[in-house]
């Protein structure tokens, strides 16, 4: 045992960390909660907190306005497939930058963070035009591309981190046994990297999920995601917070699932080579 | 829940199998989450049942995210929507630019001289109708009756600006909850600037005089906003200045509200027994007045209407009419209750007996919707239309802004001076940009 | 190693990523240079022609313009120094020993899984509401006048919201980051008499340093551009109107397409400030 530490200390740390966990918690919490109650229990004076009639009347009042499965089968393809797009067209570009770096590759890592502080807002109207153009609004495909773009410098980046950890000696012997590029990326980079890759692949679905910019503003009806399902249970007339707190429950729990699950491949993911 | 789930889809896939066999048109509808509009949206099995050969897409968004969404759509010619949900200010400005389809052509039992006069010549251009309205409002005030009471004094049926601030300081209660008076001061000219140009209307301010030259600088806009801020400082709820109209409905149906002075659509869901705790202790009165001959009411109506870059012109105009009709109004009377229908919009509904009897409001509404007169809104002459807005494209952005400085001014960050003082730069400074 | 051949490999292999982005960047905002200098109001008839610089002074000479780039700063800023801050302190409370530590990741975690739409609705009706929020009904459990948060601390309001969702992830790579300390140090530190002080700021937080530097970075690209934070909550009042937002009111309220173009490029100049100040930093921490 490297630092000793006395069973009371342990005990003082715990209740410490479960105190701000729990608060940091709370909100999620408090929303999952108040989607089980009725509304007027949900804005009860005193709060209530386990003891009210569970109700699951309002999930199905959002169901019944709003077809959940479309949305989020929306969300699952957006999210999905710019984010395993993305990579694709990410690995090369973060391969080359890793084993072949030159005096620009640095320049060229940074430039292409920079275009992620491109405002979005200010291009809504030209990318707007184009998707006219090309008859890509409300499609998935637009919104496909259009995220993938906007996460493409964040991937390139992670996975230039984990493949710079990759010993260069691995490939040299490789390339000794007659492996071309092609091999050589699909057969022993890739498979070294898969960690990383997962991690890249947590981490921008995230990314993707919640971008609530474009996802709203380049759909309508068939292709809107989770985001804009949401949209339409903000501030209703009348009583609303259990409605609210069923949809938003609704909209989060895919992603808040998927990624307890994968923590730790996440956890390893958001250091962005900061961490040796 | 999964299980409901799952054969909700397996019933949706076959819905889809069965429906892909006759060619289907897809009519994509953009409305706002506003409850007639759900209650629509739930109906709308009725419509499909008729018309088997078209299917509806609905989009369904908060007010703002709508309103953002249509207008981007239409200004740039994107063409994703069959049918808009669009406002009495829209309609107007869309119309001139010919971005909406004209519904002269309606089928005779739809019946367009039944649209009520005021709302019909809001949405009519050059003598061409562009939208049909879906319901109709215009502004009231709603009072509880037992705390009137308890205050001992009557409302009248026109009640002036001071009866309304003697009557809010007598019903304030604050220790138990209770404000004398809600109003909207949440920031944007559909929310708290739809409130306060109406009411300055009723003490002789405008927003431009007859060459375009923003008025925020006149003394009548300094009493306006300086009588609003002493109402709500001392007998409104605490952070009015983020209520909206959804925010002070809360608050009226659990009873923390002696008056609101909003739309008339809020009258049947404060007297709605199942939302409100209140439903059997209100009652209506006119919007106030000063003696000038304007009233502080507005004229508002949600219309439906069709983008001219819509590809199914026709099912979408069916549609319209469907959601429109009178017997529209029959079958939302025959599964939620008379007093439920969407009002405002035809003088059929205020002469049918069944509706006066079951919505007390009825008559108060239709006052109150006539009262109204967008084409000689304030006192003096005024070179636009419009009660509660100025129907000119640049309304939205400048309304907006000067509402959040008289928001801000609300939340005690300015004072009454300073706020107008901002009104009146970044009005003229708007105005100058656009080309006035 | 780095033939020739492999060389001209690694650039073809770079250029769909390159290009792609390239395009992405530059095709907007070519558009978006182009609309900055005309008159282009969609609700008037669309494109009236070339105004020169008009819109760009315009943009600035607005009452809303500086306001809003302090803002925008104010945000960024206080968002920034609440998640390092407690970032750190929370990651040193984590990496201690204690029971059912997975768990409280998970806890600490979850903000971050969650849109920032469905969480500004969340903190704004269920917490921050004064009559019906959990805040106001803990507010007057004490006696105490219930605060309007969003309207009377907005700013406040706004970066502990945003604080919120953002605190998970600077916390891990915090985390993480001290996890790879090597605590041999720490145990040398430790007998030769360092105080938990010294300790802290003499091994600790330097070894962190590329960590922050990341987490600064990283949360920079995505602060200044937040928008449904703001959107979904005052809508811009109470002095919370950033850069992004003016924009926006330009562009999609005002539907004054010219001036939200110059406003467009504004901010592409700020961000870019911003980014050339990060990239020297970081540059120099991510060489090291």
């Amino acid at each position: 045992m490297a630092r000793s530490v006395t069973q009371q200390r342990k005990a003082i740390n715990t209740v410490a960390a479960w105190a701000v966990g729990l608060l940091i918690f709370f909100p999620i919490l408090w929303t999952i909660l108040t989607s089980f109650k009725t509304e007027a229990q949900a804005i009860n004076d005193p709060p209530l907190f386990f003891f009210f009639d569970w109700t699951l009347e309002n999930y199905a009042v959002v169901q019944e306005r709003s077809d959940y499965m479309r949305f989020l089968w929306n969300s699952i393809a957006i999210a999905g497939g710019s984010t395993v797009l993305g990579i694709i067209i990410a690995i090369p570009a973060a391969w080359s930058m890793a084993f072949v770096p030159s005096k620009r590759t640095k320049d060229i890592l940074l430039w292409m963070l920079s275009t992620k502080m491109l405002p979005a807002v200010g291009v809504l109207y030209p990318i707007y035009l184009i998707f006219i153009r090309l008859g890509m609004l409300d499609s998935r495909t637009g919104l496909i591309i259009v995220l993938m773009l906007c996460n493409l410098p964040i991937i390139v980046w992670m996975l230039y981190t984990y493949f710079k950890e990759i010993p260069g000696e691995i490939l040299e012997a490789a390339r000794m046994d007659g492996a071309g590029l092609k091999e050589e990326i699909l057969y022993v980079l890739t498979p070294m990297a898969i960690p990383g890759i997962a991690s890249t692949l947590l981490l921008n679905i995230i990314l993707a999920w919640n971008e609530a910019f474009w996802t709203l503003n380049l759909t309508a009806a068939k292709a809107a995601p989770l985001t804009a399902f949401i949209a339409s249970y903000s501030s209703p007339e009348g009583l609303f917070y259990a409605k609210l707190s069923a949809a938003s429950t609704m909209a989060i729990a895919p992603i808040l699932i998927l990624g307890w699950f994968s923590q730790k491949q996440l956890v390893r993911g958001l250091t962005f080579g900061a961490v040796k | 829940m999964y299980l409901r789930n799952a054969l909700c889809a397996a019933s949706a896939l076959a819905v889809m199998a069965a429906g892909a066999v006759q060619a289907e048109t897809t009519v994509t509808i953009a409305t706002v989450n506003n409850g007639d509009m759900i209650r629509m949206q739930g109906l709308a099995d009725d419509f499909t049942a008729q018309h088997p050969d078209i299917k509806l897409e609905w989009v369904t968004l908060e007010e703002n995210v709508l309103r953002q969404r249509v207008t981007q759509d239409i200004a740039s010619k994107g063409g994703q929507f069959d049918v808009m949900t669009i406002g009495t200010y829209e309609v107007p400005i869309w119309a001139k630019n010919n971005w909406l389809v004209s519904l002269n052509d309606m089928p005779s039992e739809w019946d367009a001289d039944d649209i009520l006069p005021a709302i019909r010549g809001g949405l009519t251009v050059d003598g061409n109708l562009y939208a049909a309205p879906f319901y109709g409002e215009s502004s009231m005030v709603m009072y509880r009756t037992d705390l009137m009471e308890k205050a001992g004094l009557e409302m009248p049926d026109a009640p002036t600006w001071e009866f309304i601030k003697e009557a809010a300081a007598g019903m304030t209660d604050k220790d138990s909850e209770v404000y004398g008076i809600c109003l909207r001061g949440k920031a944007g000219w559909g929310e708290n600037m739809a409130f306060l140009t109406a009411m300055s209307n009723s003490f002789g301010a405008k927003w431009f005089d007859e060459n375009w030259t923003a008025q925020f600088d006149s003394e009548a806009w300094k009493t306006t906003l300086t009588f609003y801020m002493d109402l709500m400082t001392n007998y409104g709820p605490p952070g009015a200045s983020t209520n909206g109209f959804n925010e002070n409905l809360s608050l009226f149906q659990q009873g923390k509200c002696g008056m609101w002075i909003d739309a008339t659509v809020a009258a049947s869901f404060v007297t709605n027994p199942n939302d409100s705790t209140v439903a059997d202790k209100v009652g209506f009165a006119l919007a106030p007045d000063n003696g000038l001959g304007k009233r502080g009411n507005w004229l508002w109506a949600w219309t439906l209407a069709v983008p001219a870059g819509s590809d199914a012109t026709d099912e979408a105009k069916t549609f319209i009419e469907w959601a429109t009709s009178k017997s529209y109004t029959e079958l939302v009377a025959s599964k939620e209750g008379w007093a439920n229908v969407p009002p405002g919009t035809r003088t059929s509904l205020y002469e049918n007996q069944n509706y006066l009897d079951a919505a007390p409001f009825a008559e108060m509404t239709l006052n109150s919707i006539n009262a109204a007169d967008p084409t000689n809104p304030s006192v003096d002459p005024v070179p636009y239309t419009g009660v509660q807005f100025v129907a000119i494209p640049e309304f939205a952005g400048i309304g907006t802004q000067v509402g959040q400085e008289f928001s801000a001014a609300l939340a005690g960050q300015q004072s009454v001076d300073e706020a107008l003082a901002k009104a009146q730069a970044l009005t003229t400074d708007e105005m100058e940009a656009a080309g006035y | 190693m780095a033939t020739q051949h492999s060389r001209s490999a690694a650039r073809i292999m770079m250029a769909p990523a390159v290009i792609l982005l390239l395009g992405w960047m530059l095709v907007p905002l070519t558009m978006t240079l182009l609309f900055s200098f005309k008159k282009y109001l969609p609700l008037r008839g669309g494109d009236l022609g070339w105004v020169g610089f008009d819109n760009y002074i315009r943009f600035v000479s607005s009452s809303a313009f500086w306001p809003s780039v302090q803002a925008t700063l104010v945000i960024v800023g206080g968002v920034l120094a609440i998640t390092v801050i407690f970032g750190v302190l929370l990651a040193l409370l984590l990496d201690q020993p204690m029971w059912g530590q997975g768990i409280v990741r998970i806890l600490v975690i979850a903000p971050f899984f969650v849109m920032p739409t469905v969480s500004a609705l969340v903190w704004k009706n269920m917490f921050m509401d004064p009559v019906n929020g959990l805040f106001a009904h803990l507010w007057k459990a004490f006696g105490a006048e219930p605060i309007s948060w969003l309207s009377e601390a907005s700013m406040q309001s706004i970066i502990l919201i945003v604080s919120w969702q953002w605190l998970p992830f600077a916390t891990l790579i915090l985390l993480t980051a001290i996890q790879s300390l090597d605590s041999e140090q720490l145990e040398a530190a430790e007998m030769d008499g360092a105080s938990p002080l010294a300790r802290f700021g003499y091994i600790i937080l330097p070894h962190l340093g590329r960590a922050i530097t990341v987490v600064v970075l990283i949360q920079t690209i995505f602060l200044l551009s937040i928008f449904a934070e703001i959107f979904v909550t005052t809508g811009g009042s109470f002095g919370t109107r950033t850069l992004t937002f003016l924009i926006f009111q330009r562009v999609l309220e005002s539907q004054n397409v010219g001036l939200g173009s110059a406003g467009g490029v504004y901010a592409i100049i700020l961000a870019n400030i911003v980014a050339a100040f990060l990239m020297r930093i970081v540059g120099k921490n991510l060489d090291a």
